[in-house]
């Protein structure tokens, strides 16, 4: 036994001696860290290490399948699920594991944001990390584009749309993303090359980059009030620091990080288990138009964010605010490089962690029920309330027909089933009166189409009276005011004054 | 540093002069700057290689860019026009006339005819002006609207309401022998020059009363549908 292991170390004196990295590894790894960054909270990056290590393998698995051609990518995936064993679970694993690869970049982020980690002399470590989130978020969008299905080819009609409108250049843009005149073969295989080639080596090289800067400048400390960064004395305080308190990075801390990676694997592959993997959702073939395209999570924000921008405001936004987002996160170590470090002592800071994301995650969950899309089946699916029929004249029921027909559903709920475009109608006769339904129907107006082309006289009638009846129960109906008056000062009590025609 | 180990341990090869008679070399000898010279050219001579280099690189980088759009558009049939009811919208699908073997059906564009009477036609692409998502078509309340925010268009292709800017996108059109040509090609984007642009609000004059047209209301509204915004 001992000469086993007295072989053993030879061998590795053999390799040693010619390779020369154990030695600097090992010392890498044991090297002192104060021990207040031994917690929970500073285990987020090792986590995205792994996920990343994990991304990598079974991006590859995923390699030896897939067809990178637009004619066959969905066949392939298709053929992945159901004809390859596991091929579903590896698709899980890699789809479920970039969900989880994004939250937990961003919450690193927060993390190091709030522990004031990006200050002296950590800049260049935080500016690479946001290069980092971009080539993250850049390996998300590219990856739902392979799994090139309905939600793919339509993503790339809105990333295509969305580069058209940039000024000068917008159409070379366009061609040089399409790779063609249209979303087709050439479009696949470049996301493919972007995928799997350009964008996985720089995020290979920036993330051993972070990891160079983390070593060299020692993790940060665990920030305390009042403890201000001061470039002069910042470097010595903190060697005194790990002096003092050092314990080493492993095993003393790293266990921690180890534990946390451990139980992110296991939720990847819990989710990829429970819920399998995402898509594909139909064919990428765009004469099949009964779809409502969507990106995936990470993106949905930004989906939603599009369709609450008034138009005018929309394209400056679309190219503006990037910039300035990015140029802000990029700029921040740089302006705010020294001073309070503690999140207690920084209220903008936890504010505006707060507020975006609040943000976000009211966009994304708007953008999980988009209310601002007409649901397009409701007018053949969504019947109207029995209570609403009942008791109505022939006429007011004829109306109800019309507003079925006519597709006012699709943007309007009554008894809370219809799109949600349009305000709900269930009490519209409380709050319009005759006339104000007849125009408003006729000529729209106030985001609503103008319907005086799609409706006859007898139609809008109809139409009419059944919107009268719709009072939110028993509401008092919606009156012109103006006419009262018009109508009391027709009236005799002053006979001398010539009564005047009605104003409209 | 850790790399020294061979050095330590490995005798040096036999015959090598050991330092004191290996001439030390002086900085600013001939030599030395004649060195440097030689390594400064050849920082040059890469750095044109280099730009050499680039210019296939580039050029079949931005190969998709430099094409002209023209090129890319050409006329296709939609079959007989006859064929087209009056009055009515329907989805057509083409093949798109630049494809690869490999497109599959991606290379299958479908597009919305509208035969407003006779041979006056309307060939509107099926990429919403906001985004390019797929908008449909409700003959009932002659709209167009898009599934992803909501855009409304009318018959005609105007805007009706929701993000878009503008009217859907027009492909050029032409009957020749009785048979409905569009011009086509390229994906209709804001960019593309390919796609005719209608106003954003079109008066239409009523050229030839048809069918559908008579049947149309009397109550409606002379001016222009939704040019009137409803004051709030």
């Amino acid at each position: 036994m001992a000469s086993l292991k007295k072989r053993a170390i030879d061998v590795y004196g053999w390799f040693e001696q010619r390779l020369g990295l154990g030695t600097p590894a090992i010392d890498a790894a044991t090297h002192e860290v104060p021990s207040s960054t031994s917690s929970w909270w500073y285990v987020f990056g090792s986590a995205a290490t792994v996920i990343l290590v994990l991304q990598v393998v079974t991006g590859i698995l995923l390699a030896l399948v897939y067809a990178p051609t637009a004619g066959h990518a969905w066949t392939s995936l298709e053929f992945l699920d159901h004809n390859v064993r596991l091929g579903w679970y590896l698709r899980a694993m890699h789809g479920w594991g970039s969900d989880f690869m994004v939250a937990i970049v961003l919450i690193h982020m927060v993390q190091v944001f709030l522990f004031g980690a990006y200050k002296f002399p950590r800049e260049l470590t935080w500016i690479v990390g946001v290069f980092l989130l971009l080539l993250t978020l850049g390996m998300a969008f590219t990856g739902q584009v392979l799994r090139f299905d309905q939600d793919a080819y339509w993503g790339l009609g809105i990333g295509a749309s969305i580069l058209s409108r940039v000024p000068f250049i917008g159409g070379s843009l366009v061609d040089l993303m399409l790779g063609g005149p249209i979303i087709g073969g050439p479009t696949l295989s470049r996301f493919f090359a972007l995928h799997v080639f350009v964008i996985p080596v720089i995020l290979l090289a920036l993330v051993g980059l972070h990891l160079v800067m983390v070593l060299r400048l020692g993790i940060n400390e665990w920030p305390m009030p009042g403890r201000l960064v001061n470039k002069k004395t910042y470097v010595q305080d903190y060697h005194k620091l790990t002096e003092k308190t050092g314990i080493p990075f492993v095993p003393d801390a790293a266990w921690k990080d180890a534990v946390f990676a451990a139980a992110i694997l296991l939720a990847i592959m819990a989710c990829a288990f429970w819920f399998g993997p995402f898509g594909p959702t139909g064919q990428p073939d765009p004469t099949i138009i009964q779809t409502a395209p969507k990106p995936d999570f990470a993106f949905l924000w930004i989906y939603a964010v599009l369709a609450y921008l008034p138009p005018s405001l929309e394209t400056p936004l679309l190219f503006i605010a990037p910039i300035l987002i990015i140029a802000a996160m990029l700029l921040l170590p740089l302006l705010s490089g020294e001073g309070e470090k503690h999140w207690s002592r920084r209220p903008v800071a936890v504010l505006m962690v707060a507020v975006i994301a609040v943000t976000l995650g009211a966009f994304t969950r708007l953008a999980m029920s988009t209310p601002w899309s007409p649901v397009m089946d409701a007018w053949t699916s969504d019947a109207i309330p029995a209570a609403d029929l009942k008791d109505r004249t022939p006429l007011e029921r004829e109306g109800a027909l019309v507003l079925q027909n006519k597709q006012c559903r699709n943007c309007h709920s009554i008894g809370g089933a219809g799109g949600m475009r349009g305000p709900a109608l269930d009490s519209v006769a409380s709050r319009m009166t005759e006339d104000q339904i007849i125009r408003q129907v006729l000529q729209g107006g106030g985001n609503m189409p103008a319907y005086g082309n799609a409706l006859n006289p007898a139609q809008t009638t109809a139409l009419v009276h059944f919107l009268l009846t719709l009072r939110g129960g028993n509401l008092t109906p919606a009156i012109d005011a103006s006419r009262q008056i018009v109508q009391s000062s027709e009236q005799p009590p002053t006979p001398s004054r010539p009564a005047t025609p009605g104003a409209h | 540093m850790e790399t020294d180990g061979i050095k330590s341990s490995e005798p040096l090869p036999p015959g090598h002069p050991s330092g004191a008679a290996e001439p030390t070399p002086n900085p600013n000898s001939s030599g030395h700057s004649r060195r440097v010279f030689l390594f400064k050219l050849s920082l040059i001579l890469n750095g044109a290689v280099g730009a050499i280099l680039a210019v296939p690189i580039i050029g079949y980088l931005l190969g998709p860019a430099l094409k002209k759009n023209s090129s890319d558009n050409s006329w296709i049939e939609l079959g007989p026009f006859r064929a087209f009811p009056e009055g009515e919208t329907r989805l057509v699908n083409f093949r798109n006339p630049v494809t690869t073997e490999w497109d599959g059906q991606t290379g299958d564009i479908p597009c919305w005819v509208r035969r407003i009477s006779g041979e006056n036609f309307q060939v509107f692409a099926i990429n919403c002006a906001h985004l390019g998502c797929p908008v449909r078509w409700f003959a009932q309340s002659k709209l167009f609207l898009c599934p992803c925010h909501g855009g409304a268009y009318y018959e005609d292709g105007s805007r009706a309401s929701g993000p878009p800017e503008r009217g859907l996108f027009e492909y050029p059109h032409k009957i020749v022998a009785g048979t409905l040509m569009i011009s086509a090609g390229k994906m209709p984007t804001l960019a593309a020059g390919n796609c005719a642009k209608p106003p954003l609000t079109q008066i239409q004059p009523n050229p030839a009363p048809t069918l559908a047209d008579t049947e149309e209301s009397k109550l409606v509204d002379p001016s222009k549908p939704g040019a009137n915004s409803w004051p709030a």
